[in-house]
């Protein structure tokens, strides 16, 4: 089964444990600079959103690269970065319409989520639940079930 | 490691910045953040030093476990000769500039002298230079911050900065962070307003490499973040309902000090606890609390969020206050209400906001108004001294006296110094509610005995995050103590004095010691840190730290006489409630502290002791 992150904003508290974990993962550093998932936060409305890669089918990025640097992962369908064929054109930054995808002047290369071969530090790392990694053919089923809790199935007396 | 082992050094008379090593055989001694600027601080100043003047030093400094993976990770630190006290001050913020000063690479910043103008230091991880903030004086926080983010181009910038009371030298100004977190108590605001100093702006990009140990502090982490989450306070209680979860708690007990300390329970506590910010206004439909959120690193998320109600007298025309913005806690919905008799969740927001945004200490604001208040029902202040009728439960003259205060207009003026100035100058010094010239936060020590003890003992004033016995008296953490006497209270004020002493020098929130003690973030710091960080050494570090600080209010001054409580709480019983008949046992629980704590009757360490601490 094929599985993706899931995201929900109002779970979020900004605590930026997620960031920590994926600059860990990556490069060995508590470091949100070098984190690719990143935390918005909307300070006057009082919402904090995360944000990554949603790993296109059919993908901007991939498509854009000039030496096909970005490959699909078959085990997850992450779309990564092979950092030995990128040559930091950055085409695949401008190609992206969600900016999920950038230049990292350290090492001259491009850098993305890639779903961690299949474990995601961020959603092991999110203390509220709001990131989680679930099949990607449902990542409505929490949605449906709320919203199924919500549908009046009592009997009805007879009228 | 968990230190970067480097500390910025900024001359401002000399417009200078300069990188030295960290004293790491300090570190050993100290850990880091309040303990570690203070040994800097007592090493480098003298203690009888005007704290606003050029000779007076500020530092902003982190902890070890700073900008890490641990919860609650984000703490940084202000110490200071407090404004307001004249005391050592350490005042400590959430939010996430301390973790971006620590992502720069920096431990500490000293800043010594005065700029002859306005500036702002800007530092981009090893690169720090200070700039003309000329522009950038006369505005509050919230607009500096904007201002900083635009010029630079970088909205990944963190700021921290006075408002407009640290300008105008109100004495209990802070320095407001992240827009609503602040290093909020004793003044520290007015000492970097003194030296010319606006904001200091970061961006790091270096992250935390230096952990001793990543495999086992990951480990010891993660177990550390399942007993937040497990507990009831900090796993369901603080994220639902923030630290105003207290109100009606603590009103119950009566322990809420309420019209300055004249009664100790108030009629409308439940018209400004967490359960309010949840009911929907009947003028729009919608709550109080529009969520909760957290501070770098923190998996708890006790702060709170809001939203004022655009109909109240204090926003009509004013859409700059109606978004969403930080507040209310506890301590601050307490000093702008119960203190001044005011129920109005809507005003309290309004102050609170203007506390925020223009860098003031809600809790000595609040009590110093409500100070005022009742020098207005004693007839003492006139309506044309004040400038508006302000007598106890007057929502409008908060919301105007808060602005004026702020602004240095009109009576603001002697409401920024304080409520001990206030009323040593209108003849009345004992109806000032603090301890060393600071004001009482949100407990009265005739309902919870050993808070009296604590409050007279903080060594930056009357505070309750030097002693939280609070845990104890009445949550039960770790255990239940009776709040009505004062036996043992003296053992446990200590025991709390020495780990928060531990808690606020390792970079982590005191908050979590609501479910976390020193053996669940001893694992934490002992694989960050190199070095011995076994429990032993932990507690006397803690002990090392109060000393240190005690030693250093002795040479400014302070005597034994100051360890003490205004005459109110000593000699006028609780009228209502639990404690009814009850005032504080101060003079019982003080001599057997200081005996505990191996200081003669005099209040002063012996020689025996300071030499167990290697002072």
């Amino acid at each position: 089964m094929q599985k993706s992150l899931h995201i929900d904003a109002n779970k979020c508290t900004g605590c930026l444990q997620c960031e920590m974990a994926c600059s860990y993962e990556n490069y060995g550093v508590f470091n949100p600079s070098r984190s690719r998932i990143k935390v918005f936060n909307f300070e006057h409305e009082g919402r904090k959103v995360p944000y990554t890669c949603t790993q296109c089918a059919d993908a901007w990025c991939m498509n854009a690269c000039p030496v096909d640097a970005i490959r699909i992962d078959a085990a997850t369908g992450a779309k990564v970065v092979n950092e030995a064929t990128c040559v930091g054109c950055k085409v695949c930054t401008i190609a992206c319409p969600f900016g999920t995808i950038n230049y990292v002047a350290e090492t001259g290369k491009v850098q993305k989520c890639d779903l961690c071969g299949g474990e995601p530090a961020c959603a092991a790392a999110c203390p509220t639940g709001a990131i989680t990694y679930v099949d990607a053919d449902w990542t409505g089923f929490d949605k449906m079930r709320v919203w199924a809790a919500k549908t009046d199935t009592a009997p009805r007396a007879a009228a | 490691m968990g230190w970067t082992r480097k500390i910025l050094r900024v001359d401002l008379t000399n417009g200078t910045c300069k990188s030295e090593p960290l004293n790491m055989e300090w570190a050993q001694q100290y850990l880091g953040q309040r303990g570690l600027a203070t040994k800097y601080f007592v090493s480098e100043v003298d203690p009888k030093v005007d704290p606003l003047s050029p000779a007076n030093k500020l530092i902003m400094t982190t902890g070890p476990l700073t900008g890490t993976a641990a919860s609650t990770g984000g703490r940084y630190s202000v110490v200071t000769k407090g404004a307001l006290t004249g005391a050592i001050a350490c005042s400590n913020s959430g939010g996430f500039f301390g973790a971006e000063l620590k992502f720069a690479g920096w431990d500490m910043i000293i800043f010594e002298g005065k700029s002859p103008k306005p500036v702002y230091l800007s530092i981009e991880n090893d690169k720090a230079e200070l700039k003309d903030a000329s522009h950038l004086w006369g505005k509050t926080t919230w607009q500096t911050e904007e201002i900083i983010k635009k010029t630079h181009q970088d909205p990944q910038i963190r700021v921290c900065s006075i408002g407009r009371a640290g300008e105008n030298g109100v004495l209990y100004a802070c320095i407001v962070n992240d827009l609503h977190r602040a290093a909020g108590r004793s003044g520290v605001g007015a000492v970097m307003g003194s030296k010319n100093l606006k904001a200091v702006a970061v961006r790091g990009t270096l992250g935390v490499s230096g952990i001793k140990d990543f495999k086992a502090f990951l480990a010891a982490t993660a177990a550390g973040k399942k007993v937040l989450a497990e507990n009831a306070v900090t796993g369901q209680g603080l994220p639902k309902y923030g630290t105003q979860v207290l109100m009606n708690v603590i009103n119950e007990i009566g322990a809420l000090p309420t019209r300055n300390h004249r009664d100790v329970q108030f009629e409308e506590a439940s018209k400004i606890s967490a359960e309010a910010m949840y009911e929907k206004r009947p003028t729009d439909g919608k709550t109080h609390l529009v969520t909760n959120a957290a501070c770098f690193g923190c998996t708890i998320a006790c702060g709170r969020i809001s939203r004022i109600d655009e109909t109240h007298f204090s926003v009509v025309n004013k859409p700059e206050y109606w978004g969403a913005s930080g507040g209310l806690e506890y301590e601050a919905a307490w000093a702008l209400g119960a203190a001044n008799g005011v129920g109005d969740l809507e005003a309290l927001q309004f102050a609170n906001m203007i506390c925020n945004e223009d860098g003031m200490d809600p809790i000595s604001f609040g009590a110093t108004v409500g100070a005022a208040m009742e020098l207005y029902e004693l007839g003492i202040l006139k309506k044309e001294d004040i400038g508006m009728e302000a007598p106890f439960g007057s929502a409008k003259a908060l919301c105007e006296l808060a602005q004026m205060t702020a602004k240095g207009e009109g009576f603001g003026k002697e409401l920024g110094l304080g409520s001990a100035r206030l009323c040593a100058k209108h003849g009345r010094p004992e109806l000032s509610m603090g301890v060393k010239q600071q004001e009482f936060p949100a407990y009265d020590s005739r309902g919870i005995q050993g808070m009296g003890l604590a409050y007279a003992t903080s060594n930056r004033g009357a505070c309750h995050l030097r002693g939280y016995t609070v845990a104890s008296e009445v949550l039960g953490i770790p255990v239940k103590t009776d709040p009505l006497v004062t036996e043992g209270k003296a053992a446990l004020v200590k025991a709390f004095q020495d780990a928060t002493a531990v808690f606020d020098s390792s970079g982590l929130c005191i908050f979590t010691s609501f479910a976390w003690g020193l053996p669940d973030i001893q694992p934490q710091i002992a694989a960050a840190c190199e070095g011995d960080w076994s429990l032993e050494k932990l507690n006397e570090v803690g002990e090392r730290i109060w000393n240190l600080e005690r030693q250093f209010n002795l040479a400014a001054g302070f005597t034994a006489k100051d360890d003490d409580l205004p005459p109110r709480l000593k000699t006028e019983p609780a009228k209502t409630g639990p404690a009814k008949g009850l005032v504080n046992g101060i003079d019982k629980m003080k001599p057997e502290y200081y005996q505990l704590r191996g200081w003669d009757a005099d209040g002063r360490p012996t020689g025996d002791t300071l030499k167990r601490l290697g002072l």
